[in-house]
């Protein structure tokens, strides 16, 4: 008899990582390049499961489900602009990357990006994106103005917020779990120029920045403040901007002045040892960053990704953090809570988790949207190594203290909370659920991240 | 799943009473474990084990009905456990011993202790590791022992299954390389257990407590064999290198 080893792996099986690279699992991954592709991967599914997967830069298990059917939506990859709408209809798998470059010359920007460009319209969506016009212009899912929806059954639903406000906010921060989204259609802004004018201002500690923030933080379209982690008084600098008019730019630059080259530039090494990254390189960094920046300075004129996306000019810079990966902290308190901000640098220091990244914000008011991260007050993201002794029970101390102030933490970032945080900080989770359960009966969809929290 | 920082949220102990692996329990992270399946023979040792582990504030444990002999019974029982959930950490802790003396007067005594220590162990590995395949993710930890790195007058019967296990274990986990599953192998010197009780100790003995603490070490970096006390990997080399004629002399 010619029986097959159950212990062989099929040749479409990968080890999945978001990009904090820790907890590994492995699935069958389909490459789909179009709605067809899609429908055969949905229907040879893995009796494990389905899940859509963007470019996998959501941090912790959102995008990886092991023994199960992983669709890498990034072969469907279309997408086209309507200026007159201004709207930009573009395929689940299309990247922010790829529609930036197309539309910022013809003088649109998205509504929202991340600290990265390198994320897809199905992630954007998915995990309900923010960006440093939160608390002007809200999350991504805001400016989603129609989606189409494959269900676990093969229906092809078009989802709005007015005429399917339950199933369009159930798969707006929905993680994947409503469905695969294979097309969307959101709207894009005007601008001028490919430039943002930017004005920057140090603080000399913690308290000194948050009040700049609290103050003029409403004057801007961007802002954003980062946090010298290391440094006991909690220094930063806080860089707000927004996009350059035409007249704001000198005549030799105005030719040339929607021109768009996010080009990479180096790549990390691969094999740094990770013990090379730790609190003595982090301050020296530090230290270097903040004399870089001017105690205070206006209508500096800086390109689109020297201002959204600088990280991105880093190839594979996750690798820095070494064989056991890194995961991010990110948590929003309200405005009663802002002691938490304080409390978490401290604690962080501590126990030695060294952070360049650590990264303060102001959030404005949420959306419908049930699993939602955003709500109004102020969110601090920190990337920490995973190897830190005892970085597990400092951050249950932090969950608690977050919970208690009526915060929560962002599911596109989490790779360590409990199911029991999640209940009591997103409280409208049964909510989700009961509309999860309508549109996916069967529960055909499912993570790795949705298993470890009990979603 | 294993979250980020290596806190596992479930754990299958095959040997639901044995003192390492509970002990091991008791090493691992504790704040996301939610099930704790000690699978064993039923009876006061079993309930014993699972009551200790719930005294001290273990969450989820609860008991299965296992016999490593009993091969025909391992698919229905494995399948039923990972049919209710993931398991991140399965513990392959039974085993028995036996008297040499009595093994040798008797040779049906060291069919039982093959049976339980090899046949059962291979049986129950492979359905638990096609499970962990089909997941694509946890860890194996099988207790082998340093007496299956040279068979000793004393019992090489019991270090013959070892052996055997160890090199089955050692296999296993090259199978399952690349498969989001892994294999640990550990090879524990004397340990102070109810196994070992009565008899007069060797060097580098050691308590369960240490052995748990190696074995979680061990997980935490990824490790594919480790000795317990870790040193035992160097006396254990030595130990390997004497030339027969002499080990037959020496103190078994
Ligand atoms: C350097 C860096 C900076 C970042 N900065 C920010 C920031 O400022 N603000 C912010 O909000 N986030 C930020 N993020 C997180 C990132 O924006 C989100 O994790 C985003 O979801 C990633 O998109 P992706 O395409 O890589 O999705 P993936 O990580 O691949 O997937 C994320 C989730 O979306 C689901 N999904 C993906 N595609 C689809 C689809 N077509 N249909 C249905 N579900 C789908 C997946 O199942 C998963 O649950 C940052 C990440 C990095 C690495
Ligand atoms: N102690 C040592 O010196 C030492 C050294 C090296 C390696 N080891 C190995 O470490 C492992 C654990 O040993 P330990 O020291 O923790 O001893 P232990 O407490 O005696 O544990 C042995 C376990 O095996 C179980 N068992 C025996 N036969 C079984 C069967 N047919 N089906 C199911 N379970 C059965 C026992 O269950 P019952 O309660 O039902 O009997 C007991 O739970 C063993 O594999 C042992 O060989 C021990």
């Amino acid at each position: 008899m010619n029986s097959v080893s159950p212990l062989v792996p099929s040749a479409d099986e990968e080890l999945l990582t978001g990009w904090g690279r820790t907890s590994p699992s492995r699935a069958r991954v389909a490459r789909p390049v179009d709605i067809t592709d899609i429908t055969v991967a949905l229907d040879r599914r893995s009796p494990r499961g389905v899940l859509a997967r963007g470019l996998g830069r959501s941090y912790g298990d959102a995008a990886q489900s092991g023994g199960a059917t992983v669709i890498d939506m990034t072969g469907v990859k279309g997408f086209s602009l309507d200026p007159a709408t201004a709207t930009v209809r573009a395929d689940g798998g299309a990247s922010l990357d790829a529609i930036l470059r197309a539309i910022v010359p013809r003088g649109f920007f998205v509504p929202v990006t991340p600290g990265t460009r390198m994320v897809t319209v199905g992630g954007a969506i998915a995990a309900d994106i923010h960006g440093k016009n939160h608390h002007g212009s809200g999350s991504f899912g805001a400016h989603v103005r129609a989606l189409d929806l494959l269900t676990g059954d093969g229906r092809l639903l078009t989802l709005t917020p007015e005429t399917t406000p339950e199933e369009f906010w159930a798969t707006v921060g929905g993680m994947g779990l409503t469905g695969i989204i294979v097309s969307a259609t959101f709207d894009v802004i005007p601008i001028e120029t490919s430039l943002i004018s930017v004005d920057t201002e140090r603080g000399t500690d913690l308290d000194d920045v948050m009040a700049r923030m609290l103050a003029r933080d409403s004057d801007y379209r961007y802002t954003v403040a980062w946090i010298d982690s290391v440094a006991a008084s909690g220094r930063g600098v806080i860089t707000r901007g927004d996009h350059a008019r035409a007249d704001q730019l000198p005549a030799g630059k105005r030719a040339s002045m929607r021109d768009y080259d996010p080009a990479v530039r180096i790549t990390a090494p691969s094999l740094i040892p990770s013990g090379l990254l730790n609190t003595l390189t982090v301050r020296a960094f530090n230290e270097a960053w903040f004399r870089k920046h001017p105690r205070q300075r206006a209508d500096e004129v800086q390109s689109i990704a020297a201002f959204f996306h600088p990280l991105d000019g880093v190839q594979e810079w996750n690798r820095v953090y070494g064989p056991r990966g890194f995961l991010q902290y990110q948590f929003v308190v309200p405005d009663s809570g802002a002691e938490v901000v304080r409390t978490s640098l401290e604690k962080l220091a501590r126990v030695g988790a060294p952070s360049f990244l650590t990264v303060l914000k102001r959030f404005g008011p949420s959306n419908p949207a049930p699993l939602s991260f955003p709500m109004p007050g102020w969110t601090l993201a920190a990337d920490v190594p995973a190897r830190v002794e005892g970085l597990d029970r400092v951050l249950d101390e932090l969950d608690e203290l977050v919970a208690q102030a009526g915060g929560r933490l962002y599911f596109a970032k989490d790779s360590r909370q409990s199911p029991e945080m999640v209940r009591r900080t997103y409280p409208r989770l049964t909510e989700w659920q009961a509309v999860r359960n309508r549109m996916d009966p069967d529960r055909v969809f499912t993570s790795d991240l949705a298993r470890r929290l009990e979603l | 799943m294993i979250d980020a920082l290596g806190d596992p949220q479930s754990v299958l102990v095959l040997g639901g009473s044995s003192e390492i692996a509970n002990a091991t329990v008791l090493a691992l992270p504790r704040a996301r474990l939610r099930r704790v399946v000690l699978a064993g023979r039923p009876g006061p040792a079993l309930d014993a084990a699972a009551q200790r582990l719930t005294g001290a504030g273990v969450a989820g444990v609860m008991t299965a009905d296992f016999d490593a002999a009993n091969t025909a019974s391992h698919k229905q029982v494995i399948d039923g456990i990972f049919d209710a959930g993931d398991i991140d950490i399965v513990i392959l802790a039974f085993g028995v011993l036996g008297d040499q003396m009595q093994v040798e007067a008797d040779p049906a005594l060291a069919v039982e202790i093959a049976t339980v220590n090899y046949t059962g162990a291979v049986s129950v590995g492979l359905h638990v590791a096609r499970r962990l395949r089909g997941q694509g993710h946890g860890h194996l930890v099988v207790l082998s022992s340093v007496a299956g790195d040279r068979a000793r007058r004393s019992n090489y019967v019991y270090g013959s299954t070892k052996a055997g296990l160890d090199a089955f274990a050692q296999g296993l986990g090259d199978a399952l390389a690349g498969s989001g599953a892994s294999v640990l192998v550990v090879r524990p010197g004397m340990v102070r257990t109810r196994m070992s009780a009565g008899l007069p100790e060797a060097p580098m003995t050691s308590d369960p407590e240490e052995v748990a603490r190696v074995i979680v070490a061990g997980l935490r970096k990824g490790k594919h064999t480790v000795y317990a006390p870790g040193p035992l990997r160097f006396l254990m080399t030595a130990v390997k290198a004497v030339p027969r004629p002499i080990f037959r002399k020496l103190p078994q």
